[in-house]
């Protein structure tokens, strides 16, 4: 099937495909966690029901989607040894403590709470239940920003050094984890989840009201979920522009792939909107273009100068046509987000929120969005670091496990059938609970086994608590 | 100089005991899907899996930290042992992506559904555990290392030898599994996991006694190991203690004392576990590369211990209050779904 592929191409192509697959799972579970929380002490402060209803149902799903994040997350942390064993031994020093802390701090924190969280609402009363549930939450964002600054090293290296084996060393951990790119990619990645699980859960809402809107959870959810487009995605938007600017400065290539600038402009480089990058040629077929708006975006001045990759050596060049088109999917995913706010923003000001089908057609249409929108911009910013593993260091080719393509075919050709069976069936019945509007009296994942289940003794009870400890 | 001595030896010992919290939890975890099968009937499966579905989760984190806790504190060792247990560990963790998901898919589904996401939690389990088994028997074996890299080939894990480890692995898991049965349920599901639990025992004796038996030939310095003067001191105490809680575990077992026989079955483990350490000390790559060799710089040591030291223990504690809040026996008509 792959024969004459490379093994670092194999290598690479495993990475992505099992790389994408998993983002999905955490992009969604960090907001529907941090939803959950605030489902569940909405709940416990207005003491209404139809906050209870809606936890339970989105509890079943999150329960779904987060055994697949878990799932394909361990493949992740053993993919660094088997696929990128030359990578793992450079900068294990420095990327593996960094993991090692998001195991210790949010792993753990996530699984020790999830039981409690999904099944012991009556087990262990209300406000014990809610702890778990912030646990959970907390959890999902203290892994993000252990694993975003992993990341962010890796695209702007600091605070290391190199020693006599030729690995990476720390000099400094604050260096190494506050790293320039991270405050930017944190806040950047987080939002992006925030917002993914607003458009799937406003979609959910809105396709219910469309059928009938008079019922009370799906107005409830479309009604938080809009609030959160409305508000969130012009923050986001300036977000990103941000975070672009904190690229220009430390990753240049990375940017000008973005832009599809192969040449340099000395008096103004315009903003080319789209095109057909040409790697070979070294030029942007077919541009339509706007003059002097990308100096003005990234430079603030209609004629400063940008430099293009004519001035970049061409084996450093990243793959323009991947990077170039996956940013202009992500931007316009964005602004189409932002236009959903502001739509649902004038029909709530028309007191017509709830009987818009317009409006409802348009949130049900954009609940995948969020997730596309993700893995185009990871994409963005992965393909954009190329030829590097670690930017301007470590080259990708350098990276790799002494591997033959046989080796690393067949367990790419593996993990595709695996995932596809399994995570198409995970994706179909978290499809199934949603088609369900939720019910008042929503049956939840906590089960109903009586706290003191008969015959227990202390005794008993105490050692099966050792039993935790191992 | 021993001050970096110590701290590699300190990291030797997180490592190995987050591996051996990883193989007794999930131990009975996978266990007890390589039993599913013996159960056909819906309500005993759904007691099974009931009694083990607020915590599968929680047990399988302690294989990332192994994971990447090797990465973090052994980069060389971690670097060396994926690539040359390349198929083990993909098998392994194909293995895990199909039980995990089964938890959750199987009460989402209709019957026959349900039948294929219980095919894939037994298949998976048994799947993960012959997986990890072979791995422990090829590291045990001797690998290939040339320079920084492994330098094997890509079959080189299969041996009569990593084969045997692996099939003693699944006797090991299912007993684990049998008595954790014992433990959390009652009436009929309880007095099948004690017969299953007997014979485990016995087919758990000949494991460790097969690979007892061939782990000295693979090298002389195991035999030296363990059988030379002064070494045995150390080292006979361990088939002794191995041989006290057989008896203890029978014994329990026939008195029907439901909690004990999980925490002696445990105990077994530790020993073995014990033995394999002896043999293996100071190698983490055997006959290739020591603790020494593989350590990371000391930054990384020192900067990771902080956190160990704190949030180890807090994972302790909190990891036994979830397991406390589900304690006792699992019950079919308590509703799960």
């Amino acid at each position: 099937m792959f024969e004459g592929w490379d093994a670092v191409v194999l290598a690479r192509a495993q990475f992505a495909f099992t790389m994408s697959f998993h983002i999905v799972f955490p992009a969604f579970s960090i907001g529907l966690a941090s939803y959950l929380a605030v489902l569940e002490a909405l709940w416990l402060w207005t003491g209404r029901d139809v906050f209870l209803n809606l936890f339970q149902y989105w509890l079943k799903i999150f329960a779904v989607a987060f055994g697949m994040g878990v799932v394909s997350g361990i493949v992740m942390s053993y993919q660094f040894g088997t696929n990128w064993s030359a990578f793992s031994d450079k900068t294990g020093p420095v990327v593996g403590p960094l993991m090692a802390y998001e195991v210790l701090t949010a792993f753990f924190l996530e699984a020790g709470f999830l039981g409690v969280m999904l099944f012991g609402l009556k087990r262990v009363g209300h406000r014990l239940h809610f702890f778990a549930t912030v646990m959970v939450a907390i959890g999902t964002l203290i892994s993000a920003f252990w694993i975003l600054s992993a990341n962010s090293w890796m695209q702007t290296p600091s605070g290391y050094a190199v020693n006599a084996q030729g690995q990476f060393v720390a000099a400094n951990w604050l260096n190494v984890i506050f790293n320039p790119s991270f405050p930017y990619r944190l806040v950047h990645m987080v939002l992006a989840a925030y917002l993914t699980t607003a458009l799937v859960v406003g979609a959910v809402g809105a396709f219910h009201l469309w059928r009938d809107s008079h019922l009370g959870g799906p107005r409830v959810m479309f009604s938080m979920a809009m609030w959160m487009a409305t508000l969130v995605a012009p923050i986001q938007i300036l977000a990103g522009d941000q975070h672009g600017l904190n690229t220009l400065e430390h990753q240049p290539a990375k940017v000008m792939a973005m832009e599809g600038h192969y040449q340099s402009h000395k008096d103004g480089a315009p903003l080319i909107l789209f095109g057909l990058p040409d790697q070979t040629a070294g030029k942007v077929k077919f541009p339509i273009e706007i003059p002097k708006l990308s100096s003005l975006i990234l430079k603030h001045s209609l004629d400063a100068p940008l430099a293009g990759l004519d001035t970049v050596p061409r084996e450093n060049w990243p793959p323009v046509p991947i990077t170039f088109w996956s940013f202009r999917i992500m931007v316009g995913i964005g602004f189409l987000i932002m236009g959903l706010g502001l739509f649902s923003l004038f029909e709530r000001w028309r007191g017509k929120l709830y009987q818009s089908p317009l409006l409802h057609a348009y949130a049900t249409a954009m609940g995948p969005a969020g997730f596309v929108a993700v893995l185009a911009g990871w994409i963005t910013t992965e393909t954009g670091r190329q030829p590097f593993t670690v930017y301007g260091l470590l080259r990708t080719a350098d990276s790799a496990s002494p591997l033959a393509s046989p080796a690393v075919s067949s367990s790419l050709i593996a993990f595709v059938i695996v995932y596809f069976a399994v995570f198409s069936a995970g994706v179909i019945y978290i499809l199934r609970l949603m088609a369900q509007p939720p019910h008042p009296g929503e049956p939840g994942l906590p089960s109903d086994i009586p706290a003191r289940a008969a015959g227990i003794t202390p005794a008993a009870a105490a050692a099966s608590a050792e039993g935790a400890v191992g | 100089m021993s001050v970096a001595i110590d701290l590699t030896m300190i990291w030797a010992f997180i490592i190995a005991f987050a591996v051996f919290v990883y193989v007794v939890m999930d131990g009975f975890d996978l266990g007890l899907g390589i039993l599913f099968p013996l159960f056909a009937n819906k309500s005993d499966r759904d007691v099974i899996m009931n009694s083990v579905a607020p915590v599968w989760d929680g047990n399988e984190t302690w294989l990332v930290l192994g994971g990447g806790g090797l990465m973090a504190a052994f980069p060389l060792a971690y670097a060396v042992l994926m690539p040359a247990l390349y198929t083990p560990i993909i098998a392994m963790l194909v293995g895990l992506i199909f039980r995990g998901v089964a938890f959750e898919f199987r009460w989402r589904t209709t019957q026959s559904g349900r039948n294929r996401w219980d095919l894939a939690f037994a298949g998976g389990s048994l799947l993960a555990t012959l997986a990890q088994g072979i791995a422990l028997g090829a590291i045990l074996q001797g690998i290939h290392v040339e320079g920084r890299q492994y330098g094997g080939g890509w079959w080189d894990w299969l041996t009569p030898f990593s084969t045997l480890t692996g099939l003693c692995l699944l006797v090991g898991y299912a007993l684990l599994g049998a008595t954790w049965l014992v433990m959390k349920t009652e009436g009929e599901v309880r007095d099948r996991a004690y017969r299953l639990s007997w014979a485990l025992v016995f087919a758990m004796l000949g494991a460790i006694g097969a690979v007892s038996i061939a782990t000295p030939f693979l090298s002389v310095q195991y035999a030296q190991r363990w059988f030379t003067w002064p070494n045995v001191i150390l080292t006979a105490p361990v088939p002794i203690a191995v041989a006290v809680v057989t008896a203890m575990l029978l014994r329990s077992l026939a008195n029907r004392q439901d909690y004990r026989p999980f925490f002696l079955s445990l105990a077994l483990f530790a020993l073995s576990y014990a033995g394999l350490g002896i043999s293996m000390y100071p190698y983490i790559v055997p006959q290739s590369i020591t603790i020494w060799q593989a350590a990371s710089p000391r930054t990384s040591q020192i900067f990771m211990l902080f956190g160990v030291s704190v949030l180890i223990p807090l994972i302790l504690a909190y990891t036994a209050w979830a397991y406390w809040v589900f304690r006792g026996k699992v019950r079919p008509e308590s509703g799960y779904h």
